[in-house]
């Protein structure tokens, strides 16, 4: 009888969003010839392990009904600064420590904005991500590469994969991409098995009423964007690793990345439901889209143009199925 | 004249306009009227001032229709792509068939679809204004890189560059663009009921309705006028790096816009608004950047400084902190008379 | 009766707001256990507000409040339910879109030694405890799978699950259908049995009389008595509810002042079987050129919905309205509007005033949306039109550029009815049009409704105060429970009649 629960109507969101995963990805192995193979699958890992970060941090705002379009200008800044903070010599580890501190400091700072002086959290991320790409520039306006070892141990590290002789199963998973891994489990874990987790759905889902039940709503509010800075400040650390330089002009646009990451996997933007490892797969589809459309050889913008109408395409029915859901209360 | 002076400050554009102004002297004085010098080269004005009012007629159009849409506790910020777009659109159109008038009103047809997407999403389907433009935002460059195939595209053309280059009476043609699309607009907001119904809309929407006001038409219109104002400034940018280029076109833009309206002191949660105030609020944005650059800032810093300009003036109108505020006030007055 | 141990006695409770606002005036309120105590009170008769107070959402200003004879204060609703006091709103308030079994453990959910959540404890206590409250549901789905009712009973299942020794139920029969009120009934009465007090928010007359046991009124924020309900017959409940001293009635017998029109009155607006959406049932009504038709009722028996089916702000579901025997179809106000209808409605706060516009902007609103756009008024006309009001109606203010929110409520509703009277209507409707307003301009105002009626105005007049209604109408409809319950006119318009209409149900 518990097995069924499964099976909920909020779980089909996640369905769909699957079936349209494994539907692109059957088409592009049918299209193009080297496309079904472990490395094409492990490459969207690869490939976009700190978009994923960042999605699950921002998934974190997003199931409260708030928005946070700081987490790209965050990225930039804390590749940057590490990068700055290595080549004046100072120790990987306490670069790392210092940036996620700034990242929970900065996320902190605007939900406490958010909370204590109610202002819309547009506003305040947005100011956020002028101050961070503002502080990027400020610290340089040239991109600066990173030679420390142990930056240089995780991008280049990597576990191979070999399933069998031919070359379709054979493929490699990057060090870094382990860490996202670690924070999808510890996400999944917290939102489905702490109280903290759970209040955070329960803010989303109403926030008068979370707070008529007794739940600590500025703590919950402040920490969700924390944690979003966090994660972003974490995937800044992972993108460095990829890049294996810091600049101030990166991941232009990558919060709206993010945020479409979470809609296409079944997160409201009204709040109250969406699951981090929807968001993944979300990242997945973008991912394939982007490979799919290296594949064909064409302009790499119509990836942003189809996860724009897939955006637009999920926004929509949410606000369809949200309007019958109001007509058949009306007329209980 | 006392009597005028008093009405005249109670106007919402006295004090940004005032702010301006006094922007203008700081730099007259700190540059030693460096500043102000105005030269006059094959019959056109040059100087400092000037490139102002040029560079500033893209933020005050797009100022001027994000005022209204803020005025309805609303936000576009699909402007930057609409003006990629438009960009786009112009100079492809120029380039295949060297037509500017029908590339100008093509680009501006573009804007306004835009727009009404914006309003009929808003208004019609009832999605969160942020959300709504959000797709436009993510889907508006690539729509316009696609209408380039991807490339920077150069055009050769005088008339197309002078719409942001060229001179009507000595003064740069964009600010004639300006005073006649920000005109019409404050004439048809002022000489018709639509800037009371706006003001009422954004003020209480409910009470509007039972006024008899049509609320959705009015989202439709405001967003119209914002993609339609937004596509014109994307001709002026694109006329004046000669070509569209997508990845830069008005990057960044709404951030300015929406600061340009809350100096001119209009509450972004919506309700009263001024048009002219927002345009001076423009003015003002664009003289400190200029500022902060002939003091030898580097432009970084302006970046931050406008994140704590936003933060700060968007506190001060935000109720819970007036309150907070008052409360303290209170707090230390009743010490006063009781210690 | 002081003898007998009371489990919640609220003495001398006091709250205000501001200078002005006085929510409630030494209001005194008791509880014993294993009882259902009724709250009953018109508008502003400071319900919720006592609400309010008892549970923690807003600090009284005076007064005491003893549980068990021991006494609280409660600063917040955490507070509130860990003493024992636990309220269940009319939008339940809970999540939904969390599961039912979340939605009764949500903050204090069983975890293990590390803080790992204990779903399986979850679901099976919850399953148990709905069991008491005749509910088998599946506790994993989500709440909005549930209906109205079901929502409730989870509210009160986790409310006793908190161990409350009082309960509060607000409004909890409205979105419930007649079997559903049942099955609530029977879990208050269980409760009942075991020792809880039940504080039941009402406005349900024939409920409150098949399952309470005493009956507290309220009346414009002071205490007006406890009652025990088998001795408190239905109209005299009613008088005590709209203030009127019931025993006095019979000696003063105030009759309608105005004789039933002799001849026919041309038939203005004309409603068939009309049926609002999930309000009034079956209405038809007429009203003439030059009539002030009444329109009476307790608090939700549909008066304000009646009106706004008329005035196209809701969609009728089926029935027909007619304006001078032609049928319409009103989709938006503007229609109704254009149409010659104006509609002053009840809750100025919400959906009269603009708060940050000036007298004269708010005056001249409906005018100009009437004009259409492109047709803007004059500011001429407009101070014209604003001083012209503000003359008629007495509004007090240094001049029409004041914000109309810093003016008091009672000269607010003044902007308002200018506002509608500006547009020269045909028919005009009137909402509790003198709520707020000093007795000097309400009789001012009545005077006006019966001299635009004299010009051929017709007039719809709603109110909760039946004698200012009698000073202008010939004929009155009383509303019980979005139905009509009854028609009087002329001479056999007496408060005791309007009364007992309203209080309905057998009168012994």
């Amino acid at each position: 009888m518990e097995k069924k629960r499964k099976f909920h109507i909020k779980n089909i969101s996640l369905l769909i969003t699957v079936i349209l995963f494994v539907l692109m990805f059957v088409f592009g192995s049918v299209k193009y010839n080297s496309f079904l193979s472990i490395s094409t699958f492990l490459n969207l890992f690869n490939d976009n392990a700190y978009l994923m970060i960042a999605g699950i941090g921002v998934t974190f705002v997003l199931i409260t009904g708030g928005i946070d379009i700081s987490i790209a200008s965050t990225i930039a800044f804390t590749g940057v600064f590490s990068a700055y903070l290595l080549e004046r010599g100072v120790p990987s580890g306490f670069a790392i420590l210092i940036v996620l501190s700034l990242g929970v400091l900065l996320g902190s700072a605007q939900g406490a904005l958010i909370y204590y002086f109610r202002m819309q959290p547009f506003i305040v991320t947005l100011a956020g991500q002028f101050l961070m790409r503002g502080l990027c520039v400020v610290i340089s306006e040239e991109s600066i590469p990173i030679r420390n070892e142990f930056f240089k141990t995780f991008a280049l590290e990597k576990i191979v994969i070999q399933l069998g002789e031919s070359k379709a199963l054979t493929g490699k998973i990057y060090l870094y991409v382990f860490i996202f891994i670690a924070v999808l489990a510890v996400a999944v874990y917290v939102l489905k098995n702490t109280r903290f987790g759970r209040a955070v759905y329960a803010l989303g889902g109403n926030e008068t009423s979370a707070a008529l039940m007794g739940l600590n709503v500025a703590r919950i509010k402040i920490s969700v964007y924390a944690i979003s800075s966090f994660c972003a400040a974490l995937s800044g650390i992972v993108f460095s690793f990829y890049t294996l330089a810091g600049f101030g002009l990166q991941n232009m646009g990558l919060e709206m990345d993010a945020i479409s990451s979470a809609v296409i996997g079944g997160t409201l933007l009204s709040g109250g439901v969406g699951t981090v490892v929807g968001t993944t797969v979300g990242a997945m589809i973008q991912g394939i889209i982007q490979t799919i459309v290296t594949y064909q050889n064409l302009n790499t913008w119509w990836t942003k143009v189809t996860i724009a109408a897939l955006l637009c395409f999920f926004i929509v029915i949410q606000r369809i199925i949200a309007i019958r859901a109001e007509k058949l209360k009306g007329r209980a | 004249m006392k009597y005028n002076i008093n009405k005249l400050s109670q106007k919402q554009a006295f004090w940004p306009a005032v702010i301006f102004l006094a922007i203008l002297l700081f730099n007259l004085i700190v540059t030693q009227g460096v500043f102000f010098r105005l030269s006059i080269v094959d019959g056109h004005l040059y100087g400092s001032l000037i490139d102002i009012f040029r560079n500033g007629s893209k933020l005050m159009l797009l100022a001027a229709g994000m005022t209204m849409v803020l005025a309805t506790g609303g936000t576009d910020i699909s402007v930057g792509s609409v003006m990629a777009i438009s960009g786009a659109i112009a100079c492809s159109i120029v380039k295949a068939v060297d037509n500017v008038a029908l590339a100008i009103v093509s680009a501006i047809l573009a804007g306004l679809i835009c727009g009404f997407w914006n309003g009929f999403l808003v208004a019609k389907i009832k999605i969160q204004p942020i959300v709504a433009t959000m797709i436009l935002l993510v889907a508006g460059r690539g729509i316009a890189q696609l209408i380039t195939s991807g490339k920077i595209v150069t055009v050769t053309s005088d008339a197309y560059y002078f719409i942001n280059g060229g001179y009507i009476l000595g003064l740069p043609f964009p600010l004639f663009i300006v005073i006649f699309l920000v005109g019409l607009l404050v004439l048809f907001v002022g000489q018709t009921a639509f800037g009371l119904f706006l003001e009422a809309v954004g003020i209480n929407p409910r009470a509007s309705k039972f006024a008899g006001i049509k609320v959705d038409h009015m989202l439709l219109v405001i967003y119209t006028i914002s993609g339609t104002f937004a596509a014109v400034a994307g001709l002026i940018e694109s006329s004046g790096i000669k070509g569209a280029d997508c990845n830069n076109a008005g990057l960044n833009i709404e951030m300015d816009a929406i600061l340009a309206v809350a100096i001119g002191g209009t509450n972004l949660m919506g309700g009263r608004f001024s048009i002219p105030a927002s345009v001076a609020g423009a003015l003002i944005v664009q003289s400190i950047t200029t500022t902060v650059l002939t003091q030898g800032v580097p432009a970084a810093y302006i970046r931050v400084l406008k994140a704590i300009l936003i933060v700060v003036i968007c506190l001060s109108q935000a109720p819970a902190f007036k309150e907070k505020l008052a409360a303290k006030r209170a707090a230390k007055s009743r010490k006063a008379v009781n210690g | 009766m002081s003898s007998e141990k009371r489990l919640l006695n609220a003495a001398h409770i006091s709250k205000f707001y501001g200078k002005a606002v006085i929510a409630l005036d030494d209001v005194q309120f008791d509880l014993k256990k294993g009882e259902i105590h009724a709250l009953l009170g018109e508008n502003g008769a400071g319900k919720s507000t006592l609400i309010k107070v008892l549970t923690g959402v807003e600090e009284r200003d005076g007064g005491t409040v003893l549980l068990n004879d021991r006494e609280v204060h409660p600063k917040s609703t955490q507070e509130a339910q860990n003493i024992g006091i636990s309220t269940v709103y009319q939008e339940v308030n809970l999540c939904p879109n969390l599961s039912v079994a979340e939605n009764i453990y949500i903050g204090r959910e069983p975890r293990n030694k590390i803080g790992k959540i204990n779903w399986k404890k979850i679901n099976v206590n919850a399953k148990k405890l709905l069991k008491r409250f005749n509910l088998d549901i599946n506790v994993s789905k989500n709440l909005d799978n549930y209906s109205v009712a079901v929502q409730q009973m989870v509210a009160i299942a986790r409310a006793c699950d908190v161990d409350a020794k009082v309960l509060i139920l607000d409004e909890p029969t409205s979105s419930l259908s007649a079997v559903e009120v049942e099955k609530l009934f029977e879990i208050m009465r269980k409760l009942r049995e075991s020792g809880m007090g039940i504080v039941f928010v009402t406005h349900f007359l024939d409920q409150v009389y098949e399952v309470s046991d005493r009956i507290t009124v309220l009346r414009n924020g002071q205490y007006v008595g406890s009652y025990h309900t088998e001795e408190l017959p239905r109209v005299e409940l009613v008088a005590k509810m709209i203030g009127k001293d019931y025993a006095s009635l019979n000696e003063s017998a105030v009759a309608g002042q105005l004789e039933e029109k002799a001849g026919k009155q041309e038939e203005l607006i004309a409603l068939t079987g009309v049926n609002g959406p999930g309000t009034i049932q079956d209405f038809n009504l007429k009203i003439g050129k030059g009539e002030v038709l009444g329109l009476s009722g307790l608090l939700g028996s549909g008066r304000s919905e009646t009106a706004r089916v008329l005035f196209g702000i809701d969609h009728i579901e089926s029935g027909s309205i007619f304006i001078k025997k032609e049928k319409v179809h009103f989709k938006h106000s503007l229609d109704a509007i254009r149409r010659g209808i104006a509609f002053c409605p009840e809750n100025r706060k919400t959906e009269g005033i603009i708060g940050e516009l000036s007298i004269r902007d708010n005056i001249v609103l409906a005018l100009q949306t009437k004009r259409g756009m492109f047709h803007k008024i004059s500011n001429k006309e407009a101070q014209e039109l604003a001083d012209k009001y503000i003359e008629r109606l007495a509004i007090k203010t240094p001049d029409a550029d004041q914000l109309i929110k810093n003016l008091s409520g009672g000269n607010q509703q003044k902007v308002i009815l200018a506002r509608w009277l500006a547009t020269e209507p045909e028919f005009l409707m009137l909402d509790e049009p003198t709520r707020g307003i000093d007795i000097g301009t309400k009789a001012e105002i009545q005077k006006i409704v019966i001299q635009l009626a004299g010009e051929g105005m017709a007039v719809l007049f709603i109110s909760s105060e039946i004698d200012e209604m009698f000073r202008c109408c010939r004929r009155m409809v009383v509303l019980r429970d979005m139905k009509q319950a009854g028609t009087l006119s002329g001479k056999e318009i007496s408060e005791e009649a309007v009364m007992r209409i309203m209080a309905g149900g057998e009168d012994e």
